[in-house]
């Protein structure tokens, strides 16, 4: 027996660290556990599920016009996006043509949503490589966002804005004002925003090759949105099948090319300016007319009808106990989120309330990819991968 | 212009070119709003799938999103899974169903075509109950291990059942 038989090699062993399901640095529920050798990954398995509240369940039970309430509630940092993809689902399946100045005025809403989503995930990039600033000065525009909102439809997060058939009121003066004032200063705050970070030497440092995913990866795994761009392919719903008359307005579609960090936070920079770009195209281009489709069946009658109004008053109480008519179909109907392509399957079989709804929920399908993009990694850049990805705990779980 | 008569002006072509090589297994074509519907054989489907993902004159390589049914009444296909896919190049998107009697849940996985499809048949495992045969992890994805029952059957109603007031039949359906 030689010596060296004698010594004891230990065998390599891992430690297991639990990311979450509650840390601070993840913006939200989720459990990782992570296998590490040092400190980097050698494999995460994530866990989710923590916050699911059984919406496809739920909206089997709930009438049409019950169930734009709880599209609020799954990219709560877009509200307003899933509402109207809501309401154009059901408009589509009943095949009820929205006036223009509604169509606009939703692109408008719709537009700012994306805004404030990406100022979320922009600013939180920053904070998780430790740039706090500028997240601070950002969120003031948020809050002018929010301010709007709360103009044209009383809420602030959970909207629960249009309806069936249009929208359900015009923009007030007020509102027009906080636009103008927006669409006016908001530029000024994001270029502020973008030299503190765009060209910081630690930024960049922290960013660029972390976290990245190649386009046919990406493609497997079913991104889409601004990660799915970011990886180099211009895939966008607002381009492809136009919804809202998309199709009057220009804008581009930007494009990244290593799909890594540094990537999915210019895309969403320049995604923001885009979207500004539409804004200020519909509120140049705002038809005339009515904001609401002739649909009585769908679409609440004026109050006043209501009190004076036999039919109107038939209506309002068919929409509220929810016993409107709803023709047979299946359909299919697909947004730009913030995140991607947010589509809804409807299965309708006549009855008061969906017979089958399925939400295209675009975070839930492109987590799973996070395993393999932090794998090898840092784990300070999986927290950087993981709010690059702007995975939303509300949409990931419905 | 009603949505309903939207024309696709290539899924002529497209059902052709699949019938010349599936014609047993098709059991249905039709348009629903802006999307062919095709109802296959299960034993088919992988075929199907791989067929539409790997043709060059298909190419609908992107699977959107997959969904189960459950339609208690339909005798003999209780049970059915839809599938959706893309052809981004070309704009197209395609809509797939199979449906299984309830006592034969295995439906082969596609996660060997799509990685995607990983979690979202675990959710559809989780909901309905289908056995995904082949699938790498086949665990409950949003509800906990321990539940012993799939919440999205139609026999589990959201309200309790002694309550009648909201029944399509008082109003007349």
């Amino acid at each position: 027996m030689t010596d060296s038989q004698n010594i004891l090699v230990p065998e390599k062993e891992y430690v297991t660290l639990n990311l979450g399901p509650t840390h601070p640095a993840t913006h939200g529920i989720f459990q990782n556990v992570l296998k590490m050798d040092g400190e980097i990954i050698v494999s995460g398995e994530p866990t989710i599920g923590y916050i699911h509240r059984a919406f496809e369940k739920l909206a089997e039970r709930r009438p049409y016009n019950q169930i734009a309430p709880i599209t609020d509630r799954m990219n709560y940092c877009s509200a307003p996006i899933n509402n109207m993809g809501w309401h154009m689902t059901v408009e589509k399946l009943i095949g009820c043509e929205v006036p223009k100045r509604a169509q606009y005025i939703r692109v408008i809403i719709m537009e700012l949503a994306r805004i404030a989503d990406h100022i979320i995930c922009d600013s939180v990039i920053g904070v998780d490589t430790g740039a706090l600033s500028g997240f601070l000065y950002i969120f003031q525009e948020r809050e002018h966002i929010y301010e709007i909102f709360e103009e044209v439809c009383g809420a602030r997060l959970t909207t629960n804005t249009g309806r069936i058939g249009g929208m359900e009121r015009d923009f007030s003066p007020k509102a027009w004002q906080k636009l103008e004032y927006f669409v006016k200063h908001f530029p000024e705050k994001l270029q502020e925003f973008e030299n503190l970070l765009l060209r910081s030497r630690i930024f960049m440092d922290r960013t660029i090759n972390v976290g990245p995913i190649s386009a046919e990866r990406a493609l497997a795994y079913g991104f889409t949105g601004p990660n799915l761009r970011a990886a180099g392919v211009d895939y966008d719903v607002r381009v492809a099948n136009p919804y809202s008359s998309y199709e009057d307005f220009e804008f581009d579609i930007p494009v990244g090319t290593n799909g890594d960090t540094y990537d999915r936070f210019m895309v969403r920079l320049e995604e923001m300016k885009q979207s500004l770009r539409i804004i200020k195209q519909a509120m140049k281009n705002m038809p005339d007319g009515p904001i609401a489709a002739d649909v009585p069946d769908f679409y609440l009658p004026p109050k006043e009808d209501v009190y004076s109004k036999m039919e109107a008053l038939i209506y309002q109480f068919k929409i509220v106990m929810g016993e409107m008519d709803v023709p047979k179909g299946e359909v299919y109907h697909a947004v730009e989120g913030g995140n991607g392509e947010l589509g809804f399957y409807l299965i309708s079989d006549g009855g008061r309330t969906p017979f089958r709804l399925h939400f295209r929920r675009p975070c839930f399908i492109y987590y799973q990819a996070y395993p393999e993009m932090i794998r090898g990694g840092m784990l300070s850049d999986a927290i950087l991968t993981m709010s690059s990805m702007n995975v939303i705990a509300g949409e990931l779980d419905a | 212009m009603k949505l309903a008569d939207i024309e696709i002006p290539w899924m002529e072509e497209v059902v052709d070119k699949f019938r010349q090589k599936f014609d047993t297994a098709i059991l249905s074509v039709e348009q629903s709003y802006d999307f062919p519907v095709v109802v296959i054989a299960k034993q088919n489907l992988m075929d199907v799938l791989s067929f539409l993902k790997n043709d060059p004159d298909m190419g609908f390589t992107f699977l959107t999103t997959l969904c189960g049914l459950h339609v208690p009444g339909y005798e003999g296909g209780e049970f059915g899974m839809m599938y959706q896919l893309q052809n981004m190049e070309q704009n197209r998107r395609i809509r797939l169903k199979i449906f299984m009697p309830e006592n034969d849940l295995d439906v082969p996985t596609a996660t060997n075509l799509w990685p995607t499809a990983n979690w979202m048949e675990r959710q559809e495992y989780d909901f309905f109950g289908f056995n995904f045969v082949g699938h790498p992890d086949l665990r409950r994805i949003l509800n906990m291990d321990e539940m012993n029952y799939h919440p999205m059957r139609k026999q589990y109603p959201l309200e309790d059942l002694g309550k009648h007031d909201k029944d399509d039949a008082k109003f007349g359906r």
